[in-house]
């Protein structure tokens, strides 16, 4: 691979005028990906203005990695290349949005909160509760493939994308999909982007589903003195005809990080101890509902073992839910050298993959933290004791990574210090499947500008 | 080179499990479509690794090769256009695990849609694209073509319930995407895989989703004397924030003619129904159900009943998903086309129908997903009188073109095919196209797999140019070519 001798930066100047590029090194650090800052960023208004910047990379062979808010851009492996950040920010125009049909068409740096303001106004909204949500754009959000706790009733992006209008490694502005609820004319590109860190292209448009906000809402908290019993009430819920949209279960730990001092008392009647396990489902609305899932989940809980529960309104509800959303930034706040995985599993299966994590925490002597969610998700919190990590580094390497095959789940790390990535490959080892990846990464970037060696197996 | 590709596949598969006689080609050459194309034969591979070696020897004797579930596709996906190796997946219909607990199954591609539900029914569980051709069709052929139904209003299509699959490639690889646990680091290639008609690999084994079945079902059927008032009705439930697990709407024609076979309970004398179906907990099912019936009347519905029992629930469904075959009593032939809007423009598309439809000489019969939007518009038209054919092609056509204007697309579940692959370039520009075309040659670089699907060929009705959107001036065609009016 060669390297460009350094980039013009008059030829970006063409493209979107001067004061719309950035070549000071004191504010390109701002665009820093893993350590590395680019020669060049620069800030497009609008999608012809980013072909224009594709071409220009393609023809000059500059890496280009996009951006939003820049608060998921440590997600992946360091770039092997990295000469210009594109900045997203300013494509941040909501395009449409048809409240009577629910469906919208946004650009991809509009934050999220000023869509959920705009949905709010017609009592709608879209289950995009992901961490950094002060902050992070919808494009953003839906290439860094973070998840939300909604995903227990509404799914996650690939069932509410609708459509995208995105532009290819050739500079073409190309879309897939459309902007109606029903649609299979031709492939659906667009679900490749979802979680795809820009290794793809650039998105410059999303068209959405959105949906009705509930009437009203609840949390339902209980206490647990054991993970089982906590994960026995999980399966007692899938089995009822009851469906919360969201799902967790909070280790002792994680609990005393997350809800510690004031908040706790957000929790009312479900105050925990310190070795107790926190099991919180959101559900929703008229109050005949809400009165009916209340009454079974207090029953389900109390069959499963639970020694206090309660049932939380607003506004502590939404004080709780934010804090739960904000697991990641919160702990990274306060233990900037934290290593967070994600791991996956089938829901049957969280107990056992939960007491691999334990027996190899106790054998590393590692301390950890744990969210778990019901839809089989855990996202696993290590707090190193030396700035190397070196045993918490080992156990992650040699014990966690590769025994996904043989406790049934897959394992990514999702943030840690990117030094410790010259030892971590923080996708995992690749399947049999990552031929048809290679390919489909050459079909839309053949001169392998996007954000190249980030994705999984060094895409 | 006939004569040794049959000889290669019966010493694979034996003679039994092969099909090359002329009567035998005959019933393979067509499918739900009102297309036609001839294989040169058709194999019933029992297993995977059959799969892999059926793929080998067409690649050998370098002839296409095609998929077939049950063949009740509406857009000729499961046609041998160029000819070829049909792989029916009707020997592989085995449900290989159900996984109660966590809510999925393993099938292979035979297995037929509505088995599937039975077969977890006693969990509380079933699979929930639900099509009208939910008794013969098979889950394989759902994902190759995204495939929806009533209930997908509320529960989603196809690839919403799909989470992994076991594939073959052209260069008969086998390869497993996704799993049966989410988030697979990586592409998202199920995504990419379901609703891609064949063209990609041929599917052996898939994962899906089971769904909970609902604790509450209540049946609404709203009866309307005036069809623009059924449309505003569903327009403003939708708007209400209402999602009903089903909306379907069956117009005064439609539901005469399927009233005449099934005896479902349907008003000879109305104008429209609305077939509506709440669920979810009791406490909900019955708020929504008396929510919708006040928009209903308030919207000008004459009259709005509720089934007392599963009885007349299963009654009135059984009016509505046997409603294609109720118009088959009245013509041999009929075109059903799919075509999506935004469901707020409903009211004027439905106009615009019958405009086009008078205009052409058809009284055109709609019985549809009215909740999202996805259309079926039915056209009769006898198969001997060619320019009746042809005529009823280019009026299916012009709603497209208006479903599109209303800021639609061309197909909301039937698929593309070989139906609609000169339609395309409506929704599509030359640059999304020749990207499509890029990620399909990525797995299936010579059009071995389905070849004449989704892309425009050129080939059978010659090449036909359309204007890409946006819509404006006329068509253009070729001359003396293809079904496209100017």
């Amino acid at each position: 691979v060669s390297s460009p001798a350094t980039v013009q930066p008059s030829c970006i100047n063409n493209i979107v005028g001067a004061q719309n590029v950035i070549t000071s090194l004191g504010e390109l650090s701002a665009y820093c990906v893993d350590g590395i800052a680019p020669q060049i960023a620069a800030r497009p208004a609008n999608a012809a203005e980013v072909c224009e910047l594709i071409k220009f990379a393609a023809a000059e062979n500059l890496a280009i990695i996009p951006s939003g808010a820049r608060t998921k851009l440590g997600i992946g492996m360091p770039p092997s290349r990295y000469d210009l950040a594109i900045d997203m920010a300013r494509l941040d125009h909501l395009i449409s949005y048809d409240p009577g049909d629910l469906t919208l068409s946004v650009e991809p740096g509009v934050p999220l909160v000023s869509l959920g303001e705009a949905l709010a106004k017609h009592n709608q909204f879209l289950p995009l509760t992901v961490p950094f949500y002060n902050r992070a754009t919808v494009g953003g959000t839906l290439a860094s493939g973070m998840d939300s706790s909604l995903r227990q009733f509404y799914g996650t992006a690939r069932d509410f994308v609708l459509g995208m209008e995105f532009v290819s490694g050739e500079g073409a502005l190309t879309k897939s999909g459309g902007r109606v609820v029903k649609n299979v004319s031709g492939y659906d590109l667009h679900k490749l982007f979802l979680g795809s860190i820009g290794s793809l292209g650039i998105i410059t448009r999303i068209n959405f589903k959105t949906f009705p906000l509930p009437a009203s809402e609840c949390i339902f908290a209980a206490l647990f003195n054991s993970i089982d019993e906590a994960l026995a009430l999980r399966q007692k819920i899938s089995s009822s005809p009851i469906s919360p949209s969201t799902l967790e279960i909070l280790s002792p730990e994680m609990i005393s990080l997350l809800l510690s001092g004031d908040a706790v008392s957000a929790l009312g009647a479900a105050r925990p101890s310190e070795s107790e396990w926190l099991f919180a489902a959101n559900f929703f609305g008229s109050p005949a509902v809400l009165e009916r899932c209340s009454s079974e989940l207090q029953r389900m809980a109390e069959q499963s073992g639970a020694k206090k529960a309660a049932l939380i309104s607003d506004p502590a509800r939404q004080y709780i839910f934010s804090r739960l959303r904000e697991a990641v930034p919160l702990i990274l706040e306060s233990a900037p050298a934290a290593i967070i995985l994600k791991i996956t599993a089938l829901p049957s299966n969280l107990g056992e993959v939960l007491q691999f994590l334990d027996s190899e925490s106790g054998r590393y002597n590692i301390r950890s933290a744990q969210l778990i969610r019901g839809a089989g998700i855990i996202y696993w919190f290590i707090f190193p004791d030396s700035p190397e990590a070196q045993k918490e580094k080992a156990a992650i390497r040699q014990e966690v990574l590769p025994a996904g095959e043989r406790h049934g789940f897959q394992a990514t790390v999702v943030a840690c210090p990117w030094e410790f990535k010259r030892v971590l490959n923080v996708w995992g080892p690749t399947r049999d499947d990552f031929l048809l990846m290679q390919r489909l990464k050459r079909a839309f970037d053949p001169h392998n500008i996007f954000a190249p060696g980030r994705f999984v197996g060094g895409l | 080179v006939n004569q040794h590709l049959i000889a290669d596949l019966e010493h694979l598969l034996t003679r039994e499990h092969v099909l090359s006689r002329p009567e035998d080609l005959l019933l393979y050459e067509y499918d739900g479509s009102v297309e036609v194309a001839r294989p040169n034969c058709i194999v019933f591979p029992r297993d995977a690794a059959d799969v892999v070696r059926v793929v080998e020897i067409a690649n050998r004797h370098d002839v296409p090769i095609v998929g077939r579930g049950a063949g009740t596709g509406l857009s000729g996906g499961a046609l041998a256009r160029n000819g070829g190796v049909i792989v029916s997946f009707a020997r592989m219909n085995r449900i290989l695990e159900i996984d109660i607990e966590n809510q999925r199954a393993v099938v292979q591609p035979g297995v037929v849609n509505s088995d599937l539900s039975l077969a977890v029914a006693h969990a509380g569980l079933h699979f929930a694209p639900d099509p009208s051709s939910q008794k013969a069709c098979t889950i394989g052929g759902n994902v190759s073509e995204n495939a929806g139904g009533p209930h997908t209003l509320a529960y989603g299509v196809t690839t919403n319930h799909v989470l992994g699959m076991q594939i073959v490639l052209p260069d008969a690889q086998l390869v497993r995407i996704g799993g049966k646990s989410l988030d697979a680091p990586g592409y998202d290639l199920c995504g990419l895989l379901v609703g891609s008609e064949g063209t990609l690999a041929l599917v052996t084994e898939v994962t899906v989703r089971l769904t909970r079945s609902p604790e509450a079902v209540k049946t609404l059927l709203a009866i309307y004397d005036r069809i623009d008032d059924a449309t505003e009705s569903v327009v403003e439930i939708t708007a209400c924030g209402i999602t009903p697990a089903a909306c379907e709407m069956l117009d005064g024609w439609t539901l005469r003619a399927v009233e005449a076979w099934v005896h479902a309970g349907f008003p000879l004398d109305s104008a429209a129904v609305l077939l509506i179906e709440v669920d979810g907990l009791r406490e909900a099912s019955v708020e929504h159900a008396s929510q919708i019936i006040k928009v209903c009347k308030l919207h000008g519905a004459r009259e709005v009943r509720v089934a007392r029992d599963a009885k007349e629930r299963d009654l009135l469904w059984k009016g509505r998903k046997n409603a294609f075959g109720a118009v088959g009593r009245l013509s041999p032939t009929y075109y059903v086309q799919d075509g999506v809007i935004p469901r707020t423009k409903l009211p004027q598309t439905l106009r615009e129908i019958d405009r086009i439809g008078k205009e052409n000489g058809f009284e055109i019969g709609n019985i549809f997903h009215a909740g999202d939007g996805n259309l079926h518009p039915i056209i009769l038209f006898d198969a001997r009188d060619h320019a009746q054919f042809e005529r009823a092609v280019s009026t299916a056509d012009a709603i497209i073109r208006f479903c599109i204007e209303m800021g639609g697309a061309i197909t909301g579940e039937h698929g593309v095919g070989m139906e609609k692959d000169r339609l395309m370039p409506l929704l599509f520009s030359d640059a999304d196209m020749q990207l499509m075309r890029t990620v399909r040659d990525a797995f299936n670089p010579a059009a071995r797999l389905n070849p004449g699907k989704i892309f425009p060929t050129g080939k059978g009705c010659g090449e036909v140019r359309i204007n890409p959107l946006p819509l404006s001036g006329n068509l253009t065609q070729a001359p003396g070519q293809g079904p496209i009016p100017s």
